[in-house]
């Protein structure tokens, strides 16, 4: 096997595994650098598994091909409904963060499944028919080599994840919104002042975290696992969260450690076929994510500062 | 209204609200709440095999309880002891099945100690990266969790047996199993355990309230600089939480691997006993015999609920649900905290 | 009727206080405006309800004759009202621009016009005098030029009533004077200023009536030209007050302090205590005299032990302690009254009682093996709340409950109670009233007379020329000077502070 063919196998698997990683990271760069963490990516990341595949299962006849994408807009808007309530029990409430993000997880795992034993009598949902399939993406898949490992028998999602993280830094970085919601998530006080509603910042964050992550959830169903159980997402929203500190809460930073985490991810699956890898226990390469961002945490990989609000209720008038 | 009675009746309220908006679920879904609460019931007080299964199910949820609740006072979050009791089962179950011939007041206590030891080693890495690189302990501890789920499927897999997915039952010189407690309670689970964890729940309230140790461990909770400016050692005693954190994590770990299950197996995912600690320790108000009461609760909801769908047809995630809701409304302690003023209020005019 | 701005019986209830009552301020257009009270008098509750902070219960507002209801700061904003912050509101890693613009963005298409909004700022500046760069990051800043840019915010928004809180508190004399300036070129163009301060002479200096209250109530509005700083002093606190400790002669005796060659730097790493050299004797109060951010912090906490010290050596009573651990260093015969009661001198969520033995809890009979003995430690408890007449509910109160002066007093009967041979006090009465800074500074002088060393350090030099036997003046981390309180001047000391040695005339004083 030369390295032609590792790579052909490997970079469209990486991609795949990436593509809901680089999703859920960008909504909870959202959600972080407005000041409110975010530990719930991986229930929101449940609401859209099970959202995307339900409504798949259901519609798959109407709309036809198109019923991933149009599942995946539903399973944005059911990871943006959930997220209210972390942003109400945290903003409104003052709910601690990290508590809140628990329940949160809890009760996306409790509902989903108690709902999908109420619908389907049984604990898991059927296959679905209409998943995000290979695809060559057009015309660029003609270009020599660079075509053949990057653009062939690949999957689309990945390609509108890198797409939307450069939008999201764009917007994060460049627009009047982007500079008023990392404003709030650096000295809310001081955004206050300057007539800037903290709280609707604050929920515009974690609700758009929420759909982020309800996408995310909704590509990992419908090009991965292809149905919905109590095992489908298992810490892909924590791996997640993890990528968006390995990449210092920036979208392309977590874009980039999302790509790099989906790499280790589809090597610990298909490196035991891979001559150069098989040798590796896939083990290292199932704990390299986590390690990693503790060490990034650490300052052996640079230093990574979190918005300096971040976690910290604003209650107007106090210093 | 005194801050006491505020900090009893929000648990109170927050349990209640629960139950109340369960009770909507089921109305919507088309289920029927009274025969869903008392299939509930039934499977809490029911029978006595009902009851022992309780108390089991109590066991480790004390001790991860009380793992989230003592480093909580300590000013620390351990979302980690999911991860903790994982290697704690883990390494109760090695020395459970790697000594033959030891005597019980030997092999026991080994097997106990080592799980507490591994779980204290789980609980000290992110212990050590805050006191020294002030690296916020939930995300170490997250990440923790994950790399000990992998580690030990790794080493269940590949040491302790030869690429099998559990491995062999522990010697019954380390079994925490109890033929007294299984015979009065209809041959449930119940073992020994019980006594292992109500003896921890002492020891973290004597530990806190009582020793010079623990005036040190709760100032630092509250506040870190005045605690180094009175001369304590912060780093120290930040460590010493969530060593001592991990160790009761372990334990809860032991009880499974010594009692429940006597043996350990590769894990697709998580117990979830880890993550209801927290929900275990917030509901108890992180105080040592409340944690007793909300380990209580929450045991006999999870064992009741498995009564639910064999009697009253209703899936048994209902209760977790019902669980997360109850997170939810303690952890927003502040909005009820806030309503019960105005309603006191409105009492006293 | 020339009034902008009208604030008629304004009444602002928080749960348990009435923190403004009945209190009226009128400011006349091109005029600065003193609002004069002591702290905690309900001076910035006052300015936060103009500025759309809070609402008021009862009273009204008018803005240039029109009666308006400020509800939020954009309000405020659009009547163009501005507040500059005696906290800085900046966010730090953003730059000077951004801060500015923040909420007001200028556009481009979708994006922020940076560009313009550069422009824009820098053509503000340049009439105002104010200058900046408008592409720093605010972390890389100077206070004074931080300032600068808390000013332009209003300027930007378009404000011509500003208010500035306290603004002189962070600055050192030479950004104060630059400060002034930059005031009356504002009235020159056109502005209205409210000046919060609790300072007489600046009052003196700039203003043109002064607006005082008192305890939350307004006392009434004086024509700077008919007054003088005594009779504001008494209508500030209520009563007569000379300002001037009563205390005999010191009589100094050995050195219980000697500080040689220390070195320090701060948490970025940069040194801020360099060679410092400095003697404190037994029955004398060494004031150091210096600007905020010239060392002290960093002088305080090596001598404590809760910083590192570079390399020097720190003796109490000829015993070397430099870089002990802190509890090394009580032990050896040190007390400390820090700088930010809340921060470091309790754990607010602690008794009262059981903050009383912070240092303490480990020895006997506080405790014995490790085990806590709660009866002693709450009889010491009463025992110093009586002697320091600290007032609480009761000793099992949280120590958050209790008001700033009250805390004080606990931690400085706890530090005194010890009985230390050296008694470390930095800012002990900072953001008090007055009778509670009477109480501190009687306590601090009796520490003296009873042959102890107190080693003082505060930013008000009113407080360090009245209470002190010597002053040592803090420049960049040296000690560039020491004096008798009785044969200098503020003047000189002022100089001192802003590192001109000897008597300069201040001109080519190095900023």
């Amino acid at each position: 096997m030369g390295l032609m063919d590792i790579l052909v196998i490997l970079i469209p698997s990486t991609l795949l595994w990436a593509s809901p990683l680089i999703f859920t990271a960008l909504g909870g760069a959202f959600s972080e650098r407005s000041g409110i963490v975010n530990i719930g990516l991986e229930g929101l990341m449940v609401i859209g598994a099970f959202s995307s595949i339900v409504f798949n299962i259901t519609f798959a006849d109407t709309f036809g091909s198109a019923t991933p994408w149009v599942a995946l807009l539903v399973a944005m808007v059911m990871g943006g409904l959930l997220a209210v309530l972390h942003a109400v029990a945290s903003i409104t409430f003052r709910a601690d963060q990290v508590v809140s993000g628990v329940a949160i997880n809890l009760l996306a795992i409790g509902l989903t499944l108690f709902l999908v034993k109420r619908i389907y009598g049984k604990g898991q949902t059927d296959i679905i028919s209409e998943g995000f399939g290979k695809v060559d993406v057009p015309l660029l898949h003609k270009i020599p080599v660079i075509g053949d490992i990057f653009f062939s028998n690949t999957y689309w999602p990945p390609f509108v994840a890198i797409l939307v993280s450069v939008i999201v830094w764009y917007v994060m970085f460049k627009t009047p919104f982007g500079l008023r919601l990392r404003s709030v998530g650096e000295h809310p006080m001081a955004a206050d002042t300057m007539g800037i509603n903290v709280t609707r910042m604050r929920y515009i964050g974690v609700i758009i975290s929420g759909a982020f992550a309800g996408v995310g959830g909704g590509v990992y169903a419908q090009s991965i696992s292809s149905d919905f159980s109590h095992a489908t997402i298992s810490g892909q929203g924590f791996m997640a969260l993890a990528a968006l500190i390995f990449g210092k809460w920036h979208p392309l930073g977590a874009m980039g450690a999302a790509l790099f985490f989906g790499f280790a991810q589809s090597l610990s699956i298909i490196g035991s076929s891979i001559p150069l890898f098989e040798n590796i226990p896939s083990v290292y390469l199932l704990i390299a994510p986590y390690v990693l961002t503790i060490l990034a945490l650490t300052g052996f990989i640079g230093r990574a500062d979190a918005p300096k609000a971040l976690g910290t209720p604003y209650v107007k008038g106090s210093r | 209204m005194s801050n006491r009675i505020t900090n009893i009746l929000i648990p109170v309220i927050s349990v209640l609200l629960g139950i109340i908006v369960g009770t909507i679920i089921m109305l919507v879904s088309g289920y029927d709440p009274v025969a869903g609460y008392s299939a509930l019931w039934q499977g809490i007080f029911g029978e006595i095999y009902y009851v022992g299964e309780t108390i089991r199910q109590v066991t480790p949820y004390i001790l991860a309880g009380l793992a989230v609740a003592f480093a909580f006072r300590t000013g620390l979050f351990n979302i980690g002891v999911e991860g903790q009791l994982i290697v704690g089962w883990m390494a109760a179950v090695w020395v459970g099945i790697a000594f033959e011939d030891l005597p019980k007041i030997i092999h026991l206590p080994m097997a106990i100690i080592a799980a507490a030891l591994a779980g204290a080693i789980w609980g000290f890495i992110p212990g050590l990266l805050k006191a020294k690189y002030r690296v916020h302990e939930v995300i170490v501890t997250i990440m923790m969790n994950y790399i000990a789920l992998h580690v030990t499927n790794s080493i269940i897999r590949d040491v302790l047996t030869e690429r099998s997915d559990r491995t062999d039952y522990i010697a019954d010189s380390a079994s925490l199993t109890s033929p007294f407690f299984e015979s009065i309670t209809d041959y449930s689970r119940l073992h020994w355990g019980i006594f292992i964890a109500l003896a921890c729940v002492f020891i973290m309230w004597f530990l806190l309230e009582k020793t010079t140790r623990g005036y040190e461990l709760r100032s630092v909770g509250f506040n870190q600089h005045a605690s180094q400016y009175a001369g304590m050692n912060v780093n120290g005693n930040i460590i010493l939480s969530m060593v001592i954190s991990g160790a009761f994590a372990g334990l809860a770990g032991a009880m499974e691997g010594l009692g429940t299950f006597g043996y350990a197996s590769i894990k697709g995912g998580f117990t979830g006993v880890g993550f209801d600690g927290i929900a275990v320790a917030l509901l108890g108000g992180n105080v040592a015999i409340g944690v007793v009461f909300a380990a209580l609760l929450f045991g006999g909801l999870k064992v009741g609920a498995l009564n639910m769908p064999l009697e009253a047809g209703i899936p048994h995630e209902l209760v977790d649900i019902i669980i997360a809701l109850i997170i939810f409304f303690v952890a927003s302690g502040y909005m009820i905290r806030y309503l019960i003023q105005r309603f006191s209020k409105k009492g006293v005019k | 009727m020339d009034y902008v701005i009208e604030m008629l019986n304004i009444r602002k209830e928080f749960p348990g206080i009435v923190a403004n009552d009945n209190i009226t301020l009128q400011l006349k257009q091109g005029e600065i405006h003193a609002l004069l009270g002591e702290n905690g008098a309900g001076k910035s509750t006052l300015m936060n309800v103009l500025f759309g902070l809070y609402q008021p219960e009862q009273g009204e507002i008018r803005v240039k004759g029109k009666k308006v209801n400020i509800t939020n700061p954009n309000i405020a904003n659009d009547l163009g009202i501005g507040m500059v912050h005696q906290h800085f509101m900046l966010v730090d890693t953003f730059t000077v621009t951004e801060n500015i613009i923040l909420g007001r963005e200028p556009k481009a298409g979708a994006s922020v016009d940076i560009k313009k909004a550069e422009k824009d700022i820098s053509d503000i500046s340049e009439k105002y005098g104010l200058k900046v760069d408008p592409s720093a990051k605010i972390s890389d800043i100077s206070v004074g030029m931080q300032q600068r840019v808390e000013i332009l915010k209003t300027l930007y928004r378009g404000a011509d009533i500003l208010i500035f809180d306290e603004p002189t508190a962070v600055l050192t004399p030479q950004e104060i004077k630059e400060l002034i300036q930059i005031m009356k070129t504002l009235i020159k163009e056109g502005k209205s200023i409210i000046l919060i301060t609790h300072k007489l002479k600046e009052i003196m200096e700039v203003c043109d009536n002064v607006t005082v209250i008192r305890k939350g109530k307004g006392i009434g509005t004086v024509k700077v030209s008919d007054t003088n700083p005594d009779s504001l002093a008494s209508l500030m606190v209520g009563r007569e007050v000379t300002f001037k400790t009563d205390k005999t002669e010191a009589t100094p005796a050995e050195n219980v302090l000697e500080i040689r060659d220390l070195n320090v730097k701060d948490s970025r790493n940069v040194p801020v205590v360099k060679s410092l050299n400095l003697e404190v004797r037994a029955g004398e109060i060494l004031g150091i005299a210096g600007v905020d951010g010239n060392g002290q912090t960093e002088l305080i906490e090596a001598i404590a032990g809760l910083h590192k010290a570079q390399s020097g050596s720190v003796k109490l009573n000829g015993k070397e302690i430099v870089n002990l651990k802190p509890r090394k260093i009580y032990e050896t015969g040190v007390g400390h009254i820090p700088q930010d009661r809340h921060k470091h001198g309790l754990v607010l969520d602690f008794p009262i009682g059981e903050n009383m033995v912070l240092q303490t809890y480990y020895k006997k009979p506080f405790s014995k093996k490790g085990i806590l003995n709660y009866k002693n430690i709450y009889d010491q408890a009463r025992k110093l709340i009586s002697e320091f007449d600290v007032r609480t509910p009761s000793e099992f109160t949280l120590a958050r409950a209790l008001s700033g002066g009250n805390q004080q007093k606990a931690i400085i009967g706890r530090e005194i109670d010890r009985d230390p041979d050296l008694l470390i006090a930095a800012q002990p009465t900072r953001g008090l009233d007055v009778g509670a800074i009477e109480f501190i500074h009687k306590r601090l002088i009796e520490q003296r007379d009873n042959g102890k060393a107190v080693l003082l350090i505060s930013f008000e030099l009113d407080e360090i020329m009245n209470v002190s036997d010597r002053i040592a003046v803090i420049y960049e981390g040296q000690i560039v000077a020491v004096v008798n309180p009785k044969e200098t001047t503020e003047q000189e000391l002022g100089l001192l502070m802003a590192g001109s040695k000897g008597k300069g005339t201040g001109e080519n004083a190095n900023v």
